[in-house]
């Protein structure tokens, strides 16, 4: 039977085993809403602005493993997605992003909502077509979904003429890809592994630094053998938290910037590193020039452009993280006497002098809430499981170093781009895909008004999100970054004006809370989490002076992190 | 260091594009790009040619093969090869005397004159990069008109071939 184009692309994402569709609609995309309205196998979520649609997708994408899914109109539907794309793309998120277009014979003349998505997408997808005619529709979307979600993962946009939606063809949806120009290589090259093997038992002061390729390669499992097996010190960055759980022996907290005194010392001092999909990111090295001076490296990454890129790697292997890794144990497990424990356990002497200084202690008092406690606080009582979708800021900071993550795809935040606005509609995502899990949005009174008005969306498809609004009437980062290195200038970076979020939140229908006092922090925030049903934003007003720390400054290595006032004093004691 | 890549990419719209948008996207150098379909209309055949330091060209050559069109590439400077670039250039050609000269160099570097007026020569030269500049480094006495270069192509020696 000959269906239309907009019944084509329907049946494809239904054949496709697509829960939700996030989406807006407009004029080149109508005759797809007509389709979606004659059938309730896909579920349209109807956001606010196109831009929460894509970070709902790309939220419902981290928590599940699974492609997210958006679709938008032409022209500034198209615009309003951009923001969210790149922010998929920094992350390596599989999304899929359907864009309609205007007819076909239109193209190219400044047709009224037209703009060149093609074009405008190109540098922050991992690939993009225009469909050329309704025969190729249904293959064209297959091959988008294989892409998006194989190999290194990341968006692809679908652009669709209305035409072609209108048109009809026979439709068969291909049980498989295949394309000469696209194979991505999963399994490691054994000759590699071997050696990778080898120079990790040989090591003596080791350090394994894992990122967001274990997590979004579902290494966790294989990962946390590895790593009890080995006995190593291990590390995460920001995108990789979870894959080794905050309690396990081995880990040593975060690195990079924010990360743990403990972390970036024993990342500076390794003779041995041994990186699981992670990319050696600036906010992860510090300064180049000082990175890790002795280190050798062997480094797994899908892909291969992100080896070598920034640091020279001794043993590359090409592969996904959970085969390479289950290939290198298998290696390993006859060979484990191999290690010079001797050694080792000096180094975790070593390391275990660096923790004592408990970098990431902080100071609480009576009179204001300090935000580090909040985020503890709400770990506690959540147990580290909960899906903590976070803004970008300081609150994001906060979430990373004291949530205690204990599952992998449970932190959700966008670390490549740094979107703020991220946080709420990506929350919304997990909570669709988890209705009875606990979603937590951490926010900042600046991110949050970058796309608050999805607050309506959480209503109406009753979302209970947990809004925690840390809110220090600052765009915290900007404020501190000015207070260390602007000799306090705030150049704007105060919130002038900000609404009554309590007032705001219920204007939208939901529940809203404020608290202020230290003592009162806890009931306020077991009260929020009894409610599980309904939305409720938590206003925390914090103290507004509180800074990140530790942290390693522009142009500074490893080891020459900046404590938090009081620390260095602790530093000098216990390492005397 | 000068290097000269072979890319075999899907002949599909948008390809060149890509390629081109990920050089300026990175920041790295194209001298000349050149590309045409091959012998199979599906595919095309492009020929970069571009410098940097070793860890340069290896980036450009992983950049290159993750873009989705990108079916294979070969860095032809890693062995033996041919290069050629055709050019075409105007000069003033008035008088014998002038006529005489430009015929003279269009002899020594095998090149042809392909079309006359009583005032113009156009003149068409195909060699390695090195040959075409150094042409038109001769050419320096004679007022030129205007330059066409091709951009290089490049295949390598012998057995060696880039073949989907
Ligand atoms: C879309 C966007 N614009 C600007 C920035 C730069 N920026 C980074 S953090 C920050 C301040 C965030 O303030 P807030 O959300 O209140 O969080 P806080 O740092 O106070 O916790 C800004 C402006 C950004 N990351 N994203």
């Amino acid at each position: 039977m000959q269906l239309t184009g907009a019944d084509i692309v329907v049946r494809c994402l239904q054949d496709e085993g697509i829960e939700f569709l996030f989406g807006y609609p407009g004029g080149a995309a109508l005759h797809i809403y007509d389709a979606l309205y004659k059938q309730d196998q896909v579920k349209h979520i109807l956001v606010r602005h196109e831009q929460g649609a894509t970070h709902a997708a790309d939220g419902y994408a981290r928590a599940t493993g699974k492609p997210g899914v958006v679709l938008v109109t032409s022209g500034p539907g198209v615009t309003n997605t951009i923001t969210g794309i790149a922010t998929a793309y920094m992350d390596s998120i599989p999304m899929v992003v359907l864009t309609a277009q205007v007819p076909s014979h239109l193209i190219g003349d400044d047709a009224f909502q037209e703009v060149d998505t093609v074009g405008i997408t190109r540098p922050c997808v991992k690939h993009n077509f225009l469909v050329g005619d309704v025969d190729s529709l249904a293959d064209t979307l297959k091959k988008a979904f294989y892409i998006a979600s194989s190999g290194r993962p990341g968006p692809v946009v679908v652009d669709i003429p209305k035409d072609i939606t209108a048109n009809l063809a026979e439709y068969a949806y291909p049980e498989s890809v295949d394309m000469r120009s696209y194979q991505p290589r999963t399994r490691g090259h054994s000759k590699q592994v071997k050696r990778g093997v080898d120079l990790l038992l040989s090591a003596k002061k080791p350090i394994v630094y894992t990122g967001g390729g274990a997590v979004l390669g579902d290494a966790e499992d294989v990962l946390q053998k590895m790593v009890n097996m080995l006995g190593y010190p291990s590390t995460s960055t920001l995108m990789g938290l979870g894959a080794i759980p905050a309690s396990n022996e081995t880990f040593l907290g975060m690195l990079g910037m924010h990360g743990t005194y403990e972390s970036n010392m024993a990342m500076h001092d390794c003779d041995v590193m041994f990186a699981v999909g992670a990319r050696f990111d600036d906010r992860v090295t510090g300064e180049l020039s000082k990175f890790s001076p002795n280190a050798r490296i062997v480094q797994i990454d899908i892909d291969p452009s992100s080896i070598g890129k920034n640091v020279g790697v001794e043993v590359p292997i090409v592969g996904d993280c959970k085969e390479v890794l289950e290939q290198m144990v298998q290696l390993l497990e006859p060979r484990i006497d191999e290690i010079d424990r001797g050694e080792v356990n000096k180094w975790w002497e070593q390391i275990n002098r660096w923790k004592s200084i408990d970098s990431l202690a902080y100071k609480t008092n009576d009179e204001k809430i300090v935000p580090q406690l909040v985020v503890e606080r709400l770990g506690e009582i959540t147990n580290g499981e909960a899906y903590v979708c976070s803004d970008v800021g300081q609150h994001q900071m906060w979430a990373a170093q004291y949530y205690a993550f204990e599952k992998p795809r449970r932190w959700i935040n966008s670390g490549g781009l740094g979107t703020m606005g991220f946080g709420l509609p990506s929350a919304m995502g997990v909570q669709l895909a988890y209705p009875d899990s606990t979603v937590i949005c951490i926010t900042g009174d600046a991110s949050i008004q970058m796309c608050i008005q999805e607050l309506s969306c959480c209503l109406q498809y009753g979302l209970p999100i947990k809004v925690i609004n840390l809110n220090n009437q600052y765009m915290g980062m900007v404020r501190q970054w000015q207070e260390f290195f602007y000799d306090r200038r705030y150049s704007h970076s105060y919130m002038d004006a900000l609404p009554d979020f309590v007032k705001l939140a219920e204007s939208y229908g939901h529940i809203g809370m404020r608290v202020q006092e230290p003592s009162k922090l806890d009931a306020t925030l077991e009260e929020a989490f009894a409610l599980t049903d309904r939305l409720v934003f938590v206003d925390v007003i914090t103290d507004p002076t509180v800074n990140v720390y530790p942290m390693i400054a522009g142009g500074k290595g490893h080891n020459e992190m900046h404590l938090a006032p009081g620390q260095e004093e602790v530093k000098e004691r216990e390492l005397a | 260091m000068r290097r000269i890549i072979s890319v075999l990419l899907e002949n599909e719209a948008g390809a060149l594009s890509r390629v081109a948008g990920l050089f300026s996207a990175r920041g790295y150098n194209i001298e000349s790009l050149t590309v045409a379909p091959t012998d199979d209309p599906s595919l095309s055949r492009m020929t970069i040619v571009t410098s940097g330091t070793d860890n340069i060209i290896e980036q450009i050559t992983k950049q290159l093969n993750k873009l989705v069109d990108v079916v294979k590439l070969i860095d032809l400077t890693e062995g033996q090869h041919i290069e050629r670039e055709l050019m075409l250039v105007k000069v003033v050609a008035a008088g014998n005397e002038q006529r005489e000269e430009v015929k003279r160099l269009v002899d020594i570097f095998r090149g042809r004159i392909i079309d006359v007026t009583e005032s113009t020569y156009t003149l068409e030269m195909t060699g390695n990069g090195d040959k075409v500049d150094a042409f038109v480094q001769a050419l320096s006495q004679v007022e030129i008109i205007e330059v066409v270069r091709s951009g290089v192509s490049g295949i390598g020696r012998g057995k060696r071939a880039l073949s989907a």
